[in-house]
């Protein structure tokens, strides 16, 4: 078929793939749209990888076709299979991949030109050597986010002395390497330059706390879709660079979001050290246990059956209880009583942009009574009673009053600012960016003792009663 | 104009695109944009597939180093492929309105 040959089709093609590609982010701009977004999306992808199979370069389709299988065998039964309270890991696993499979590409690329006897520029090398490096770095720094996610090696900072000196010799012993390969085509020089990069993306994440993490994987977000760009020009293909592009700038105002949310400088993220146990010996917390009040379940249940409005403020500890099916029975009990109840998201609760509304959906709880932080903030004053299920930091108000507390300027949901406040924890324990939370000691809040998921399902029982 | 500054006014062209369509994502809505975003970074598989399908070297028995490296990109990219817009339709579809 002469029609296969024509390098215009081909780009027709991907154009079209480019644009469903936008039709598919464009959808994310309301639940309504969304699914259909997503539609677009996977067409967009077959149109994209259905084109490439048809190119003339291709000679075999062989290992085409097994790898599509493979991944195919692997990746469907676990995206069916994970919880959702585990999203944050697979996403950052996900993105380890496209960085590895970067990787693979820029290597596959170079050898392929030299077995077929193409000659390479500097243009050309420079730009494997980039697409390398930057998949390298999402690849490993994406499996040390997974790890910290997953909790297999702690999710606290690992500092030490000179670390950042010694990520800046790294990076710059991978310019020098990546010159060297350019220049003078040291094969030696692409391998070294990449696996500097591959401990690059281990020490450039290992400092950075559990209470980043949303900053983190945003980041990694960002770094899969700048690696795909990068192989786009290596391969001279604008399909793969506006992708990349588009989804390089999706990350990266996730993390800017992330860090506004947090009050932090994106440096001071990347920089890390922020989060650990370490940094939880506050003044306040040796006056722990003085002045806290402590309600009783039965108490908690009257004050929240009898009024108005209430705001529910989920937290991480509300995932880490898997104890959003209970959340949604409670809600049931309080709308049964005829009780209006809201749901309260802060940007960085949980583990990722967005955890929170994705339990609280997955729980079946309508998208319509869940309000982000400036929506909802000036309801507050207004409202009768809080509850606030394993948030923590996010209601702190030290980070409005208290210029020493690291939260310091953090935007946080009013929650004391209600009449009564219940505040459902496990223990006194200092949050994830171990800081005591001033809130504790207020007039009108008490605090409700428990895991999230029985005191959740204890208070519904209680509802029931009454 | 070379290629390479094609290139490069598609880039930052994109990267204006992407701009504007990010910043009209609702909030609620971010998890399932990371995971469509994770997605289709996997386009890097069609670089995956121009080098798994490069062909064998004339007189070669087995698999070439090429196409070794080409089916690892091609299967790591559409685990991404398969595994995001799997999870992001079971994401989206929970998003309901109140009856």
């Amino acid at each position: 078929m002469n029609l296969e040959l024509n390098p215009n089709l081909f780009a027709l093609v991907y154009l079209i793939a480019t644009i469903f590609f936008i039709f598919g982010l464009k959808g994310l701009s309301s639940p309504k749209t969304a699914l259909r977004g997503n539609g677009f999306a996977m067409l967009g992808m077959g149109l994209a990888i259905g084109a490439t199979l048809l190119n003339p370069e291709v000679r075999s389709y062989t290992w085409i076709l097994a790898g599509l299988a493979a991944g195919a065998v692997i990746g469907i039964p676990l995206a069916l299979k994970i919880q959702m309270t585990s999203m944050p890991e697979l996403v950052a696993a996900l993105h380890s991949f496209v960085g590895l499979s970067a990787v693979f590409v820029a290597f596959g690329t170079y050898f392929k030109h030299l077995a077929h006897g193409e000659a390479m520029d500097g243009v050309l090398m420079s730009e494997l050597a980039v697409g390398s490096f930057i998949g390298a770095i999402t690849f490993t720094g994406s499996v040390v986010a997974f790890g910290k996610l997953k909790g297999s090696f702690g999710s606290n900072p690992v500092t030490f002395p000179g670390q950042h000196l010694l990520n800046l010799v790294m990076a710059l012993g991978m310019i020098g390497f990546t010159a060297d390969f350019v220049m003078h085509d040291r094969v030696e020089s692409f391998y070294a330059l990449t696996a500097l990069a591959f401990v690059l993306g281990v020490t450039l994440v290992i400092p950075i706390g559990g209470a980043d993490m949303p900053v983190v994987v945003s980041m990694l977000n960002s770094y899969s879709g700048w690696a795909a760009s990068a192989t786009g020009f290596t391969l001279q293909n604008n399909l793969l660079i506006t992708t990349g592009a588009l989804v390089g700038s999706s990350g990266a105002i996730l993390s800017y979001i992330m860090c506004k949310a947090m009050n932090r400088s994106f440096f001071s993220v990347i920089l890390g050290g922020f989060g650990g146990e370490a940094s939880a010996a506050s003044p306040m917390a040796a006056a722990a246990g003085k002045g806290v009040k402590s309600a009783a379940v039965e108490d908690a249940a009257f004050v929240l059956g009898n009024s108005t409005k209430v705001i529910i403020v989920p937290g991480y500890g509300m995932a880490v209880a898997q104890a959003q099916h209970a959340v949604k029975e409670l809600w049931q009990a309080l709308v049964e009583k005829g009780v209006d109840v809201t749901f309260a998201t802060h940007p960085v609760a949980g583990r990722m942009p967005g955890h929170m509304n994705v339990l609280l959906a997955e729980s079946e709880i309508p998208y319509d009574v869940v309000q982000e932080l400036e929506e909802i903030n000036p309801d507050f004053a207004s409202t009768d009673a809080v509850l606030i299920i394993g948030a923590n930091d996010v209601v702190n108000p030290a980070a409005k009053t208290d210029k020493s507390s690291p939260l310091y300027g953090m935007p946080i949901l009013d929650a004391y600012k209600a009449k009564q406040v219940f505040l459902m924890k496990r223990s006194l324990k200092a949050g994830y960016a171990g800081v005591d939370n001033a809130l504790y000691y207020y007039d009108n809040c008490a605090l409700v003792f428990g895991d999230a998921k029985a005191a959740c399902e204890s208070l519904t029982a209680a509802l029931h009663e009454a | 104009m070379s290629a390479e500054m094609v290139g490069l006014y598609v880039f930052i062209l994109s990267c204006f695109v992407g701009y504007h369509v990010i910043w009209g994502v609702t909030p609620a809505l971010h998890t399932p944009l990371m995971a469509v975003t994770n997605a289709i970074s996997a386009i890097v598989v069609v670089g995956g597939v121009l080098v798994a399908g490069a062909g064998q070297v004339e007189g070669a028995a087995g698999p070439s180093l090429v196409e070794i490296l080409g089916f690892f990109a091609v299967f790591l990219a559409s685990i991404n492929i398969f595994g995001g817009f799997v999870v992001t339709n079971r994401i989206l579809a929970m998003f309901k309105r109140k009856k």
